[in-house]
This record gives C-alpha cells, sequence and structure tokens, in this order.
C-alpha cells in the first residue's frame, strides 16, 4: 500500500448563490495579467447550461479526458485527445485546440474617452476594445453569457447534457412553471489520474506528493499546449502573451501559510470544505478501468480511513507526517465523500479521479405543496423523487457516469436530514415521519444531526481543515528566502516576459 | 578577404553565437524557451502554415545535416539515378511545402491583428529570413538540379573544413551568388538563435516517447538531494 495525501475540496451546491465572489477573489489576485484575461481559474456556471468554454462537457469536440479501449479483456487506459506517437506528429499544430472564440475575447472600455472628448452635442461614450488587440470590439459572449439561464432557448439547450434525456424530459426543463437551475462553480479538481500531466510533451506538469496540487512548472512549459486540449475540464489555460499554460494552483502560497485559498476564503454562501484525503496509490491503475457505473464506489474505496490504525501505520510508513494524519483525521472532505457518501465526482467518467467533490443540489428537487397558503414539506417524498423537478437523470450524467442509485442514495440522505430536522424543529412533520426517513436514507439520528451540523452551523476551522506544511525547513536551507522578494506570481525572481 | 570574412570567419562566429548563446540563454532564462504558439489567437491557417512548414522543413535540415556528417552514406544512398531522382523529386516536394508553409505563416501573421499584437520586430526578421532561406533553396534546387550530388563535393568539404579547423573557402567561393545567399542565411539564422523564439527547436520533446504518464514529485525529498 502506497499511501499518499490529497488536499481534497466538497462544494456543496445547495449552498451556492451563484455570487461569482469565488470567482473575483481568484481573479484579482492571480488572472489580473495580460494574456491571463481571458482565463477563469474559478468560474461559477448555471446549469443546465453551457459552461465555459462554451460546451466544455462535449468531450467528442474538445477530446478531454480518457477513454478505455474499446475491447472485452483487460482494456487499457488512453487518453482521448492522442497516443504518444500522435503527441510528435501533431507537436506543430494542436488539433483539439479550444481558440480564443470557444472561451471569450477579453475586453476593456475607453474610460478616457468619457473625460477627454472634445465638446459636443453628443454625450460622450466609453466603447469596448479588445484586451488582446486593443481594436474596438462588438462583444458577442463572455464568460458566464448564460448566467441565471439567460438567454436559455439559445445558450442552455445546447448543454451537452441534456442529449440523453427524454424531449417530455428537456421541454419541462425549459417551460416557464417547471424550470430549474442550480449553480456550479469550478476550479481545477486536482486529479490524481490528472490528462494534463500525461498529456505534456515536456513533462512541465506535475503533481505534488505532500499535498496532491497540480502545478504547471513555468520553467519546463515550452506552450505545446496538449494540457489544455487534454484536460476534459478545460481547467488549464494557454498564456498568450507569455506562451505558457496556467492553471489553478489552489493558492498553494496561501496553504503553505495556513490560509484557505482565496475562492474558499471568499465564499459567501460558505459552501465550500477542503480536507486532507489518503489515498492508495497502487489502487489509481484499476480504479479507472472499471465499467462506468462503479467509478464513483471504486474512488471511495481509494480513500482510506484515517482512523483505522493499520492505515495509520502504513501513512507513516509512506512518508506522511503524524500532523498530516491527524489533519485527515478532521477532514470535512473525508465525512462528506466517505462516510456520508453526500459528495460525488464531477463527470468520473472522464477517469482522470478528480478531488474536487460535489454535493448535489437539492432545493430544485424537493417539490413542495400549497397548505393554508403555507408551503409543507410533502412526508412522501421518496416517491416523488423520481418523478422531482431536476431529472435524477441529469443529476448522475454530471456526477456519477449515469449511475441514478448513487445519486439518489445522496438525495435521499439530504431529504432524510431535512424531515429530521423538520421535526425536530418545526414540528408539522411527526416524529415517526422522520424516523421512516432516516430508516428509508438508511441512516441514524447521530448521523443526520452531524450532517446537519456541517452542512448548517461549520465554522471556520470546521470547513477548512489545513494540514500543517513544513516548507520552510524543507526549502529555507537552499533558497534565500529574499532571493523570491520581487517575484511576479509565481514564484518567479524574473518577470513574466514573452520570449526574450 | 572577403571571402575569409563571409566563408570563414563568418561562420564560426555565427555557430558560436548560436551555441554559446543558446546554452547561455537557457542557463540564465529558461522560462523563455517556449514555442509562442499564436494557435489560441488563430486557428484557421494556423494548422496549414505550421503542418506543412513544419514537415517540410525539418526532413530538409536532417538532410542537409546527414549531407554534413555521413557524406559516404549519402553518397552510397544517390549511386544509382533511381535514387538520385527520388532525392531530386523528394527534395523539391518538401521545399515547396516549407514555402507554402512560412508563407502562411507569414501571411495569417501579417492579416490578423491578434497575432500580429504578439509579434515582435525579431520574430519578422526571423520569418523573413527563413522565407528567403527556403526561396533560394528552391531557386538551388530548380536552377542547379541534382543537387543530392553537387551538395556532397561543395558543401560538405567547405563544412568539413571549418569543423577540423582547416577552413577551405575554396570550396564554396567560386559558386554563383544564390548558392552563397543561401550559405550565408543558414548560418545567420543560426546566430540569430538565441535572440530570437528559434530557441524552441532545442526543445524538441523526446523524453515524452517514453517517461510515465503521471509525474509525482516530493518536495523534500528532492530538496534533500
Amino acid at each position: 500500500m502506497k499511501i499518499r495525501s490529497q488536499v481534497s475540496m466538497v462544494f456543496h451546491l445547495d449552498k451556492c448563490i451563484g455570487c461569482h465572489t469565488c470567482s473575483i477573489a481568484c481573479k484579482n489576485i492571480w488572472t489580473d495579467r495580460e494574456g491571463a484575461e481571458y482565463m477563469w481559474w474559478n468560474n461559477v456556471e448555471t446549469k443546465p447550461g453551457v459552461g465555459f468554454p462554451t460546451q466544455w462537457e462535449d468531450q467528442e469536440k474538445y477530446h478531454g479526458g480518457w477513454e478505455l479501449e474499446d475491447k472485452p479483456k483487460n482494456p487499457q487506459l488512453k487518453l482521448k485527445l492522442q497516443n504518444r506517437l500522435q503527441t510528435f506528429a501533431n507537436l506543430f499544430s494542436n488539433p483539439a485546440m479550444p481558440t480564443m472564440d470557444d472561451y471569450y475575447e477579453p475586453w476593456t472600455y475607453k474610460y478616457g474617452d468619457l473625460f477627454n472628448s472634445p465638446l459636443g452635442d453628443d454625450q460622450p461614450t466609453a466603447r469596448p476594445v479588445s484586451r488582446v488587440d486593443g481594436k474596438p470590439i462588438d462583444i458577442k459572449s463572455g464568460p458566464n453569457w448564460d448566467d441565471d439561464l439567460s438567454g436559455s432557448n439559445i445558450y442552455a439547450v445546447n448543454d451537452p447534457l441534456l442529449e440523453s434525456m427524454s424531449d417530455d424530459d428537456k421541454r419541462r426543463l425549459f417551460s416557464i412553471e417547471q424550470l430549474f437551475y442550480f449553480y456550479m462553480p469550478r476550479i481545477c479538481n486536482h486529479c490524481l489520474n490528472a490528462g494534463c500531466v500525461a498529456a505534456c510533451p515536456s513533462g512541465a506538469i506535475y503533481k505534488r506528493a505532500e499535498d496532491g496540487v497540480v502545478l504547471i512548472n513555468q520553467d519546463k512549459c515550452r506552450g505545446w499546449r496538449m494540457c489544455v486540449s487534454a484536460c476534459p475540464y478545460k481547467k488549464t489555460y494557454y498564456n498568450w502573451a507569455t506562451g505558457k499554460s496556467e492553471k489553478c494552483i489552489l493558492c498553494y502560497p496561501r496553504l503553505e501559510t495556513g490560509q484557505a485559498p482565496a475562492c474558499f476564503h471568499s465564499c459567501v454562501g460558505r459552501i465550500r470544505y477542503l480536507g486532507v484525503l489518503l489515498y492508495d496509490a497502487d489502487q489509481i491503475p484499476d480504479a479507472v478501468r472499471v465499467p462506468d457505473e462503479q467509478l464513483v464506489q471504486r474512488q471511495r474505496e481509494m480513500i482510506l480511513d484515517p482512523n483505522d490504525p493499520s492505515v495509520i501505520a502504513a501513512a507513516k510508513e509512506s512518508g506522511i507526517p503524524d500532523g498530516v494524519i491527524a489533519a485527515a483525521q478532521r477532514s470535512p472532505v473525508y465525512q462528506y465523500v466517505k462516510e456520508w457518501e453526500l459528495a460525488l465526482p464531477l463527470h468520473p467518467e472522464y477517469r482522470t479521479l478528480p478531488m474536487l467533490f460535489y454535493v448535489p443540489p437539492l432545493l430544485p428537487v424537493l417539490n413542495s405543496t400549497q397548505e393554508n397558503g403555507a408551503q409543507r414539506v410533502e412526508a412522501e417524498l421518496f416517491s416523488s423523487l423520481e418523478k422531482a423537478r431536476v431529472p435524477v437523470r441529469y443529476m448522475s450524467r454530471m456526477l456519477s457516469a449515469g449511475n441514478d442509485e448513487v445519486v439518489l442514495k445522496s438525495y435521499r440522505k439530504m431529504i432524510g436530514v431535512r424531515i429530521y430536522k423538520r421535526a425536530e424543529t418545526v414540528g408539522d412533520v411527526t416524529a415517526e415521519e422522520a424516523a421512516d426517513a432516516l430508516a428509508q436514507a438508511n441512516m441514524t439520528a447521530e448521523e443526520a444531526e452531524a450532517i446537519y451540523r456541517l452542512t448548517s452551523l461549520p465554522t471556520y476551522q470546521e470547513r477548512f481543515v489545513i494540514p500543517p506544511y513544513s516548507r520552510e525547513g524543507d526549502i529555507e536551507e537552499i533558497y534565500d528566502p529574499q532571493q523570491r522578494k520581487a517575484e511576479s506570481g509565481f514564484g518567479k525572481s524574473q518577470g513574466a516576459h514573452r520570449g526574450l | 578577404m572577403l571571402n575569409i570574412l563571409l566563408f570563414v570567419v563568418f561562420p564560426y562566429v555565427a555557430l558560436a553565437i548560436g551555441i554559446v548563446g543558446t546554452i547561455y540563454r537557457y542557463l540564465t532564462n529558461q522560462y523563455s524557451f517556449t514555442s509562442l504558439s499564436s494557435q489560441l489567437l488563430e486557428n484557421d491557417w494556423q494548422f496549414w502554415g505550421s503542418t506543412l512548414w513544419h514537415y517540410g522543413i525539418l526532413p530538409t535540415t536532417v538532410i542537409h545535416l546527414a549531407g554534413f556528417t555521413v557524406p559516404k552514406i549519402m553518397a552510397a544512398l544517390h549511386s544509382t539515378p533511381e535514387m538520385l531522382y527520388l532525392a531530386e523529386v523528394a527534395g523539391k516536394i518538401l521545399g515547396i511545402m516549407a514555402l507554402v508553409g512560412v508563407g502562411i505563416l507569414l501571411y495569417r501573421r501579417l492579416a490578423s491583428s491578434k497575432v500580429r499584437t504578439v509579434t515582435s520586430p525579431v520574430d519578422w526578421i526571423v520569418l523573413a529570413l527563413l522565407f528567403g532561406q527556403v526561396l533560394f533553396g528552391l531557386i538551388l534546387a530548380f536552377g542547379y538540379r541534382w543537387g543530392a550530388a553537387w551538395f556532397l563535393h561543395t558543401a560538405t568539404p567547405w563544412m568539413a573544413s571549418l569543423a577540423t579547423f582547416q577552413p577551405a573557402p575554396q570550396y564554396v567561393t567560386a559558386l554563383p551568388l544564390a548558392h552563397k545567399v543561401h550559405f550565408l542565411t543558414g548560418f545567420l539564422l543560426f546566430a540569430l538563435m538565441p535572440f530570437s523564439r528559434l530557441v524552441h527547436i532545442v526543445t524538441f520533446p523526446t523524453s515524452y516517447a517514453w517517461r510515465r504518464f503521471q509525474l509525482v514529485i516530493w518536495t523534500r525529498r528532492k530538496a534533500a538531494q
């Protein structure tokens, strides 16, 4: 058993209010530079919707992620983009490179014109100009162009996930009384079997063994852009100004000083949780080759119980410090992902083993009835779950590679918690109904209480259990701390200039 | 005197600048080693330009280098009229591919204002020189046929004389002007390597052929080494 630790994440979609504060916090720190304006290391999408870049989930278009060989015996995993030989053949022109049109052309406004225009009859205006070539542009799209389902009959209907749904379901999604939507904040998943790492011809992308953060070595990156294509989540971006690829760094400078990443810290809805997961790295090759419907379960099996004495012993054997094991034992992510099985990986069928997990949104699922002008939660929710407002099919297509049962199990628990707390605090649901709901979700009252507490009342320290780092001790002997004082964002002591 | 300057001094200076400059740049500013791709900004012409160019110029360059380094093997390969004919046709096809490719690359750089934004003055110089170099190469190929044969008795001994530090410019000084321009531009491009994006040539990712797919690095263990 080769145990490694991963700083993992849980996003509780029920709590996301779609305010984009996370995106702005990230942009202000990391991507407000020339060449990086169009990048959103953290973005928030409205689902159903096309996302960013447009239709990123359509892997027939973008060729991201892995796929299993189509043969019955011992199928091997291969990059959907290309094999090694094709990598060399395609080195000069990336065959599945998204262009700026798939993202959007960044722009600013000529604010100076408002002040410097000569006196005239007309009000001066600030025309939009491209941030690339400075020319006036006609803005046709931007990130979150379809926010809150705006223009859903033009944009959201093109959501690749709708393909698998019946016409009736699709019609319901876009009829005004029945439509639903929710928000999907996305950052890099810091995968265990990352497509970007595997596709990089230069070997510049790597996973930090200490915390599992996936990083691009800016010195080694040669700008072949294969990572951009191979990442199924489209979370590596090519900086057109510096000629290097960049991605979310999980704010590792903040982590190393005990702070939560900026997007986590700034989250208004407090939907984000961060903590250590211990996993068995030897199981990765097997875990990525199981049939689609087993992927979530297999990924959970890789994640080990940090309180199990044999796991602790093996972790110490693998060089994991005591402090990290202690952090793993308090990890909120472990509880959501493994103990409660509430949180699910985004598109596990890409087979990259993403380590960011989502608690599916319950709110649009839950139908409520009007009674004397007040809303009353139906006790018979479970019978209605299958004909719920969000087709479970849509969620399972997104979070469990099409395995409905995995999503339903998560939903049953969440509904169980809700009814249990309803009986306790409001009292319009009887104790028997609550007990019945818990039984159907196969859960004890203690577990329901724990889920409630971590979901609704967690403190900062409970949401973010950051493992102790000993970076100073590790690197101080070899690096002069003053050497990096004037760095420009990437731990680079020289400015990030293009070419020479 | 001019011949000594052009065909002895200049090649040595160009080689020295190219080699020392590239190594120095790699050691001091590895960050600057990148292909500086503009595919994100313009992807319609990029495929045709870049693919034709590289698929044309890479074999051509390798064949040129083979002519310098293993002339006996190259001579043996061209010992029959059929092979010589094949070499003649293949060389011309590759050259035309490269010329069309670099022409497209030049055109897209001029036509797209986005690509122009990320084009430095030295990019223009290099691109123009490459276009001229391939053009002159094709002039030689079409104007002075059977280059596969005469190459080995003119350029090869001249390069060999330079490599053995017994320079013998007389092998090339009598050649027509087009030849001389082609030779000198070649060395000029080599000298420009450390000052331009041409450095991406030395970053060809050969190790990808055998490296493991997943890379995991322990900071602590690396630092302890």
